[in-house]
């Protein structure tokens, strides 16, 4: 899988948004993430083909309807290219240090 | 339950939309990640130490052991169609009381050829994840990262013939 790819579709505000909505909820149809988006029906589907063919979301066919899955396993490769073997639990725990300190009251 | 309701059960679960659907593309043949996903020695390499013991035959009875040698998971093997197909029943062992009382979901590997004729071998493999018991449920948090690793381990192993440094399954 080509890596630029990902990047070239992480670089985008609009399709970083849609991998959240995903991310809340699994499993949407092209309908149900437009839903509440400022953008139109034909810019979320031209901007999940970009995230398909960077196999950021993967498609499961139910009957006639498309549902799109955040598919994560990309970027599970890029944080197993540069976090090394050790110092993966110091990654995760300043991570959750983070979480921790910016949850809102 | 009798069969009629057995039988309605099984077909809604059939319907219900997968929880999760993680691709993974690797340079390599179907019958190599078949054989990496089903031959212990191969799984060990790439699933945190952790293997899984079966004939792998639909029917068949799967359990997947622990780099501790106590059992992850178990199931049954409900359909095996090498090098395309592996569905099987996914139930977290007591080990874990809380996963295990929300009873077995039910995990599906679909292997396809997606070469471009005259280009290297290089194949698709669909991890489906579903039959969950209810929304939010901790089986379904408790997968979801594995298998996240897991596959992408594969890959490097199979791409590079390299394992990778071992990383903590939680």
């Amino acid at each position: 899988m080509d890596m630029d790819a990902v990047f070239r579709a992480l670089a985008d505000k609009s399709r970083r948004s849609l991998l959240d909505r995903l991310f809340g909820k699994n499993g949407q149809t092209l309908g149900e993430l437009t839903e509440g988006l400022a953008m139109s029906r034909q810019a979320v589907s031209k901007h999940l083909a970009i995230l398909e063919d960077a196999n950021l979301v993967a498609a499961h066919r139910r009957g006639r309807e498309k549902l799109h899955y955040l598919n994560p396993v990309p970027i599970a490769e890029i944080a197993v290219r540069w976090i090394g073997k050790y110092e993966h639990a110091q990654v995760e725990a300043l991570l959750s240090l983070k979480d921790h300190l910016e949850k809102p009251e | 339950m009798n069969a009629i309701a057995t039988d309605i059960t099984a077909a809604t679960a059939a319907a219900v939309d997968p929880a999760f659907v993680y691709v993974v593309y690797i340079q390599t043949t179907p019958q190599k990640v078949w054989d990496a996903l089903t031959t212990p020695e191969t799984q060990r390499l790439f699933w945190f130490g952790q293997h899984t013991q079966s004939d792998w035959k639909t029917g068949s009875p799967h359990t997947h052991v622990g780099a501790d040698g106590a059992p992850n998971f178990s199931g049954e093997v409900l359909e095996s169609d090498p090098p395309r197909k592996l569905t099987f029943t996914f139930l977290n062992s007591d080990r874990y009381p809380v996963m295990h009382a929300e009873g077995p979901s039910r995990a599906s590997y679909l292997i396809e050829d997606v070469t471009t004729p005259g280009d290297r071998a290089l194949t698709r493999l669909t991890l489906t994840h579903d039959g969950f018991s209810k929304l939010g449920s901790r089986s379904r948090e408790g997968v979801s990262g594995g298998w996240t690793r897991i596959l992408s381990n594969l890959k490097t192993l199979l791409e590079t013939g390299v394992p990778l440094p071992a990383i903590k399954a939680g």
